[in-house]
């Protein structure tokens, strides 16, 4: 075969946006909810289960929740793609990720919506 | 003043090693090329590039107690004794401190280092305001020595699809250029996981460059550039 | 004949300023050329140029190339060439504004035009006050000017072969030159590169000297490579000490910072080139302030511990303009002389810089040699353009930024009448010699075979230090005849060095005991040249002839290495279309 460098993707600009985009939203989110959290009068399990009921920050929750896989997504890509030379390899390494961040999101949602 | 050297020579070496000198140096000896001539002198199978002796060719980068430099503007006086000498890291070695280059320049090469401008030429002078003028400070005074590029781990890594803080720079050089035209084929030709993305912005080119230039804020700059056409 | 060829239309050796330039306009014709260079085209010591380059763009002030083309003649203290000169000014507005067009990040003034400084000697109507004719990019000109003009070369899609080194010049039987031996430094390898034409860029040869501002690389290896091959050596006895090396450390100091307004001082802080120069003080040409400077620490009023030194005092143009203008000499400042001129005076010291004379060529770039009765008969095939060859535009001494605007010139013009050569009759490649190749493989033998013998490093110290002692700033009929009798006795050494080297991979004592060859042809013909003219003219300056003489020697010298013999031929004073400026008395 012939050994020829392939570049010009056209994408990359997209991904390194996202990843600074969804930080901005988890910083933003984690400020609110620790001052929210601090601000409660006392803090047991009662008042921790209405928090996390309030269709706010339950919709916020989910919304930080993909913005953290896509974050780890986008990070964890970008190690493989510095390091794993073999793109077969590589492919693999990427559907497992997909898999374990879809596995993990979907435990996250299970978790939410039990509380 | 001792010195420990990579010693490399594929005719005669298996592998490389590390060779200790002890050098009586004089009192015009000032900078770490000087050490190197003196060495050199004694020991003339010691081989390295060496051009100006006064930093502004590039020639004599090397990875200095640990560090990438220009030998030629390293005091002696600084250095940690016995000073590790080794050459460039990242590139494949030709011979003791002299590396192959042809990636580095291949990188180069590849965001078409020149100007663009497919006006018909006036017959004076193109005209360029002294604050336009001023973007091009910090961008044209690189001597391509490769001390950045070297010491990025993502040029490591990827040294055929990285462009590298070197190729960056010049490519946004041409970039800043108001005399320039061709800023969408550049950033085109940017646009790539590999080519500019694989920059972390860990800024140790920023750390090493023999002439305090910037590249992390030069590939920043194209960085905003694109989300500027995009968004 | 043992040696692999190649073939190409066209071989330039060197990949400086005049060689990128040539390769230019080669690119742009379609022909197949090589362009060979020692070190990666940007390491070339055009890199080092710091002040601008000369054109009478009169962006600042009014200008025009009659006063530029004046101040050259009178610089060259009427030793130049002035018909050369006449096309050398008339060409300078056109190729500034070429490499503007390029790319080259020129300074620039509130309108947009190119920034221009005042240098030393160049001064308006006919030597009346400095005028700012440098155009400047900071102190980074040669730097600038050599990548722009490697980018374009990239652009033009040159073919360069880079870290080889042109070993020696290949003639046929009736003299005209047919191509080049050369080495690949990375394999070892030799090859013959043959071309229908060949042009040498190689530089000077600075490095013969103990105190130079000059490049590792600044061999000579152009001019080594003529004398080999029986091509004389012109005006080889006038070498330019620049006044503002670092003390100690020969790194160059721009005359860009006189330019902006520095001044040089003696240990007393008078401002002593008020008495030597009242016109144009700090701004005389550079042989006279050179020689200014060593008068001050000979009789006694030099600075430092030592009192071996001048001090270039430069605070009072103040931090913003010295950041501005001159960051590369706050650089060199630091690091090589630990002061900060923004505080502190810089210690310097007149420094060894450029090499008037060469290879003789004339304005187009061909190489020339007496024959048969013409002193300056064409040799076939053979170019020369920058620093190596002698046009001769610099005469007995040059004017800064003429380097810079010499290489454009004249790279330009060498490479425009390579292309009208090969039109006319470039149909095919001439046979080779039976013994093309013989000297350089002889050479290498001698080199490879020598068991035992004095070191390269030894020997090339021994020649600076003797270029240094005899043939310096000043120079003494006594130290002279001395000089000619060690500096042979050191080319005799020179063919029985010895390197202990002796494999093929990027053998750098090997490449470093073939340049010495080199750099020994240029110290021999310096000295012996220094020797033979019985005048003081421009930087050649005698304790007992210590007057111009236009009678006798108003000539240019021709080395030839056969014999060590001399000849001398007439100065050029007719221009191309101007009256001749006649010798006067040189006042500044």
């Amino acid at each position: 075969m012939v050994k020829r460098e392939v570049v010009g993707a056209h994408y990359g600009l997209r991904d390194w946006l996202a990843q600074r985009i969804t930080a901005v939203v988890m910083v933003v989110y984690t400020a609110v909810i620790l001052s929210v959290v601090a601000g409660l009068p006392r803090m047991d399990y009662w008042q921790w289960k209405v928090l996390w009921q309030t269709p706010v920050v339950r919709y916020a929750t989910v919304l930080v929740i993909l913005c953290l896989l896509f974050h780890t997504w986008i990070g964890v890509r970008n190690i493989f793609m510095d390091y794993i030379k073999d793109p077969a390899l590589r492919l693999a390494l990427y559907v497992l990720t997909i898999g374990a961040l879809v596995w993990y999101g979907v435990w996250s949602f299970r978790i939410l919506w039990s509380a | 003043m001792r010195f420990s050297i990579y010693r490399y020579n594929p005719e005669a070496d298996d592998k490389p090693r590390m060779q200790a000198y002890d050098v009586a140096l004089e009192p015009t000896d000032r900078m770490l090329l000087d050490a190197l001539v003196r060495i050199k002198a004694h020991d003339d199978t010691l081989s390295f590039r060496r051009s100006c002796r006064e930093g502004v060719c590039g020639s004599d980068a090397m990875n200095i107690n640990g560090k990438n430099g220009l030998a030629c503007i390293t005091r002696i006086a600084d250095l940690r004794e016995p000073v590790q000498i080794r050459p460039l890291p990242g590139l494949p070695v030709v011979r003791d401190l002299i590396v192959d280059m042809s990636q580095f320049f291949k990188q180069y090469d590849s965001v078409k280092p020149y100007l663009v401008n497919n006006d018909p030429p006036p017959e004076k002078e193109r005209l360029q305001s002294p604050q336009d003028r001023e973007e091009l400070d910090g961008l044209y005074e690189c001597i391509l020595c490769a001390c950045c590029s070297t010491s990025c781990p993502s040029f490591w890594w990827n040294p055929d699809k990285f462009v590298g803080p070197a190729g960056l720079l010049q490519a946004y050089r041409f970039i800043a250029d108001t005399r320039d035209q061709a800023t969408n084929e550049r950033l085109d030709n940017l646009e790539d996981p590999y080519r500019l993305f694989r920059c972390h912005s860990i800024m140790n080119c920023v750390d090493v460059c023999p002439k305090g230039l910037n590249p992390t804020r030069a590939i920043g700059k194209i960085k905003d550039l694109l989300v500027k056409r995009t968004v | 004949m043992g040696l692999p060829v190649r073939l190409f239309d066209a071989v330039i050796v060197g990949g400086g300023g005049s060689g990128m330039r040539a390769a230019l306009e080669l690119a742009r014709a379609d022909l197949k050329v090589a362009v060979l260079s020692k070190v990666f085209p940007t390491r070339s010591h055009t890199v080092a140029a710091q002040g601008g380059v000369a054109a009478s763009l009169g962006n600042i002030d009014e200008d025009n190339w009659h006063w530029h083309m004046y101040d050259t003649v009178k610089g060259s203290d009427y030793l130049g060439d002035q018909d050369a000169i006449e096309f050398m000014c008339r060409k300078a507005n056109e190729v500034v504004y070429e490499l503007e067009h390029l790319g080259m990040p020129f300074d620039r003034l509130a309108g947009g035009k190119i920034y221009q400084r005042p240098f030393g000697g160049h001064m308006r109507d006919y030597g009346v006050s400095p005028v700012p004719r440098a155009c400047a990019a900071a102190d980074r000109t040669g730097h600038a000017l050599l990548h722009t003009l490697y980018q374009a070369n990239l652009k033009a899609r040159t073919q360069f072969f880079v870290e080889w080194m042109a070993l020696d010049l290949i003639r046929a039987q009736d003299g005209s030159v047919l191509g080049v031996t050369a080495l690949e430094m990375e394999t070892g390898e030799v090859m013959i590169l043959q071309a229908k034409a060949t042009v040498f860029a190689t530089g000077g040869a600075g490095r013969i000297f103990a105190a130079s501002t000059n490049a590792f690389i600044n061999t000579g290896d152009g001019l080594g490579m003529a004398a080999r091959a029986g091509i004389p050596l012109q005006d080889l006895e006038f070498w330019q000490f620049h006044p503002t090396g670092v003390a100690g450390a020969g790194v160059l100091i721009t005359e860009g910072v006189r330019g902006e307004g520095g001044y040089l001082l003696n240990k007393n802080g008078e401002r002593f080139m008020e008495r030597y120069a009242p016109n144009a003080k700090d701004l005389a040409s550079r042989d006279v302030v050179a020689r200014a400077m060593a008068t001050e620490i000979k009789e006694g009023r030099g600075a430092g511990k030592d009192g071996d030194c001048i001090l270039l005092k430069l605070d009072h143009l103040g931090e913003e303009t010295i950041s501005k203008r001159l960051p590369g000499i706050r650089e060199i400042a630091k690091k090589f002389a630990n002061v900060d001129p923004v505080k502190d005076p810089i210690p310097v010291v007149p420094t060894c810089h450029y090499q008037m004379g060469g290879i003789p060529t004339n304005y187009h770039g061909q190489v020339v040699v007496p024959k048969n009765g013409n002193p300056e008969s064409v040799v076939p095939g053979f170019y020369a353009a920058g620093e190596c060859s002698c046009v001769s535009v610099h005469g007995a001494n040059r004017l800064g930024c003429n380097s810079l605007l010499d290489l454009l010139v004249f790279g330009k013009s060498a490479g425009e009448k390579v292309i009208q050569d090969l039109k006319q009759d470039g149909k095919s490649h001439r046979a080779l010699p039976n013994d093309a190749g013989e000297l350089t493989l002889s050479r290498l033998a001698r080199l490879d075979g020598q068991k035992s013998g004095e070191r390269v490093a030894e020997v090339s110290a021994d020649m600076r230090r003797t270029m240094q002692q005899h043939c310096g700033v000043f120079r003494f009929p006594d130290l002279l005849t001395e000089g000619v009798r060690k500096i042979k006795d050191v080319a005799e050494r020179v063919s029985r060095t010895g390197i202990s080297d002796k494999s093929r991979t990027f053998n750098t004592a090997r490449v470093e005991a073939l340049e010495l060859d080199n750099l020994v042809e240029t110290a021999v013909a310096s000295l012996v040249s220094a020797e033979a003219r019985k005048e003081s003219r421009g930087s050649h300056d005698r304790a007992d002839f210590h007057q111009r003489d236009d009678a006798n020697w108003m000539k240019h010298t021709l080395w030839f290495k056969q014999g060590s013999r001399l000849e001398y031929k007439p100065v050029h004073t007719q221009p191309l279309s101007v009256e001749t400026f006649e010798p006067k008395a040189r006042v500044y």
